[in-house]
């Protein structure tokens, strides 16, 4: 209650003018803009999970806001709403907000924003992403080898480049281990519905796969999965309370460390524009405990993930076959370059799907 | 016990006026009533809802520009509702408004058959086209009904999913960014192809002055032509109508290319003037709180205007909260249904009066 009651009077105190200004060293507002709902448990609940984090690390120094459920086309007022009630640095949490956080971003030059997936940049607007296709790459072998019908169900968002080369990782991954194993994909072409996955997780589980892989943010694909005796993964979050049985692991977006150094800089005064896409290694993509699965399979997931992290395994190391079995151009790299797999537009050998042109 | 409701024999002046007011009081007391539960101030709220965004000017632009597609929209859908013709698809007609202008600024992007007259025709061929479009989409459900007596309220709501599918098909494919890294977006317009601002800030668009027209044209249609006469009668009594001599096959068609153009140029405005590109979704479901606001006016053009301000006010007020309160945005929503749900009740209380019986039921 007491609380409670502070809050109010701080918030009395911000309406009467500010007189308390004087009371504290002016704290750093940080803004952030979530497409989803906090309660998503999935890719904006793992943004939120960052953000809290980052206060909590920060405590006093910075105080936080957020806006949840922010259509992408309608979202410039959304951020320009946040530039305007004194944020300094707003992160703007999904690609489709990337035209209208440069509009803002140049009205207020002096503020300075993170947008995050997309590749457009300017002095205030960093950008910053995840390398998920690393553990993308992880969970495919766990699911080779895991399958007994070799049929691996996989619910996809909508055909962009990160959940492509997703799914590319993921079949490379598989691969690797079983030769044999096929993935059946439905486009869902939502983030969040928790209907419409559910519905595309049964018409795989109807085709006979076995295993379920999702690329959408609630946790119903997994409960399905769960309900039907199956196994899954968990996106973004580690989606364990929703099906102690069914998960395997789940690769868990881990903003917090990005946006403490971040905000950090801010405080300091070294922010800088620039580009970060960090993945295990950096900690940025982490994998749930593994569950549900024999101890060998364990140890080799683990060890796949420390591979990668370590630098050791490339999940598109060359060479790789395109959906037609033609070798793709790596430019002479061991890999295809960070281009190549931000630009992702195909399929690797072995997907029955075809992807709008 | 069982509870009637009984038509009223005539209807006040006062009646009509006085509801949606006493409707909006209750619901702000209703969702007030929630926020102090929520532990939070209901006055405070109250003022960074309904009073603070109408005193920046940035807040009343932003407030012009989200009003601006709800009443185009609603001004078009209340020419339908008003003869009884339903159509709920003035979201697909958004989308293909603002698939199909939106598609000559890419056309014509970098100067591209500029060469010879320059670039001024390109903004009012867009807005020309957007609205066509709109208006022949809206054509489908008409002319289904005319010809085939199919419910115009199920083809024009899926013909919803159509259009949304076109735009994601076609945004995620062919008129995509060619340098966009295969991100589905197409390039941002030119200059030439963007609605020009009014004021600074880079945010209120000519659109809005393309809404206030209309409202202006509709509230003439309806007061003083032979034309808006009919849509009332047919609506009322479409008996009576066909005795006038009035054409229903003929009226239904006009009805729906007058609201079916309203959401396409609604739709073009928005990506015109707002977004400055296509992308998989162009709105945030428009076309349907449009026939909120369409109610909400009930179905007069100036009650529209009113309506579609107020519900733009929750939209903005409900980030404000958010931002200053950490209200989540649920709130929001359940404030505008239940503004919704008070109106609804006010009129159909002005409309009919509730009678308690008791005994048995005959």
């Amino acid at each position: 209650m007491s609380r409670l009651n502070l809050k109010l009077a701080l918030l009395s105190a911000i309406a009467f003018g500010m007189a308390t200004g004087a009371m504290a060293a002016e704290k750093l507002k940080v803004g952030f803009v979530y497409v989803g709902p906090v309660g998503d448990f999935g890719y904006s609940y793992q943004h939120d999970q960052g953000r809290q984090a980052m206060q909590k690390a920060l405590g006093d120094a910075v105080e936080t806001t957020f806006l949840e459920n922010v259509p992408e086309a309608d979202s410039e007022r959304s951020i320009e709403q946040l530039a305007r009630s004194g944020h300094k640095l707003i992160f703007t949490t999904s690609f489709g907000f990337m035209e209208p956080t440069l509009k803002v971003a140049k009205k207020f030059p002096k503020i300075n924003f993170e947008h995050a997936t997309g590749y457009k940049r300017a002095a205030n607007v960093a950008t910053y992403s995840a390398r998920f296709h690393e553990g993308r790459y992880v969970i495919g072998q766990i699911a080779g080898k895991m399958t007994k019908s070799n049929i691996i169900g996989y619910v996809a968002s909508f055909p962009i480049p990160e959940v492509v080369s997703g799914i590319n990782a993921f079949l490379l991954g598989a691969q690797s281990v079983n030769p044999n194993v096929k993935i059946k994909i439905v486009w869902a072409n939502t983030w969040f519905d928790p209907g419409k996955e559910a519905d595309a997780t049964k018409a795989l589980l109807a085709q006979g796969a076995d295993i379920i892989t999702q690329h959408t943010d609630s946790a119903a694909p997994l409960q399905e999965a769960e309900k039907a005796g199956k196994f899954g993964f968990g996106q973004a979050s580690d989606m364990i309370r929703f099906a102690p049985k069914a998960q395997l692991t789940a690769i868990v977006d881990d903003w917090s460390g990005y946006y403490i150094e971040r905000v950090k800089a801010e405080l300091a005064g070294t922010w800088k524009s620039g580009d970060t896409w960090g993945g295990i290694g950096a900690h940025m993509v982490n994998l749930a405990p593994f569950t549900n699965m024999p101890d060998d399979l364990k140890k080799m997931a683990e060890q796949t993930e420390a591979d990668i992290a370590s630098g050791k395994l490339n999940p598109f190391k060359c060479p790789i076959m395109d959906q037609t079995g033609k070798p793709v151009d790596c430019k002479g790299g061991t890999a295809l370059s960070d281009e190549q797999v931000l630009g992702m537009n195909w399929y690797v050998k072995g997907i029955d799907d075809s992807l709008p042109k | 016990m069982r509870i009637d409701l009984e038509a009223r024999p005539s209807r006040s002046l006062a009646l009509d006026i006085g509801a949606p007011i006493v409707a909006l009081i209750a619901a702000i007391l209703l969702g007030g009533l929630v926020v102090w539960l929520m532990g939070k101030s209901p006055t405070r709220a109250f003022s960074v809802y309904f009073i603070e965004p109408l005193l920046e000017g940035w807040s009343l632009q932003e407030l012009a520009v989200k009003a601006c597609p709800l009443v185009l929209i609603a001004i078009g859908l209340s020419f339908c509702f008003r003869a009884n013709l339903w159509n709920i698809g003035a979201e697909g007609q958004f989308v293909i408004g603002g698939l199909v202008g939106g598609w000559l600024a890419i056309a014509t992007h970098d100067g591209a058959y500029q060469s010879v007259i320059g670039g001024w025709w390109i903004l009012p061929a867009m807005l020309v086209l957007g609205t066509l479009a709109g208006a022949l989409y809206a054509m489908i459900p008409a002319l289904l009904r005319v010809w085939l007596g199919v419910s115009e309220i199920l083809t024009s709501l899926m013909l919803v999913y159509v259009a949304e599918l076109i735009l994601d098909y076609l945004s995620r494919g062919p008129l995509r960014d060619p340098k966009g890294f295969n991100f589905p977006q197409s390039v941002t317009f030119d200059d030439v192809a963007h609605l020009p601002y009014l004021a600074e800030g880079d945010r209120l668009h000519a659109g809005v002055i393309l809404a206030v027209l209309a409202v202006l044209i509709a509230a003439f249609i309806f007061s003083r032509t032979l034309f808006g006469f009919e849509v009332r009668l047919v609506g009322d009594a479409p008996r009576a109508a066909r005795f006038a001599g009035f054409s229903d096959r003929w009226l239904t068609i006009a009805v729906f290319a007058i609201s079916g153009g309203l959401a396409g140029l609604a739709g073009i405005c928005e990506v015109a003037g707002q977004i400055g590109q296509l992308q998989p979704t162009i709105s945030p479901g428009y076309g349907f709180t449009a026939i909120i606001v369409a109610f909400l006016g009930r179905l007069s053009p100036f009650g529209i205007l009113i309506a579609g301000l107020v519900l733009a006010l929750t939209y903005i007020g409900g980030e404000s909260a958010q931002v200053a309160l950490k209200l989540p945005n649920d709130m929001t929503r359940a404030f505008q249904g239940l503004l919704l749900m008070c109106v609804l009740i006010a009129d159909a209380a002005t409309r009919y009066r509730i009678r308690f019986r008791l005994g048995a039921l005959a």
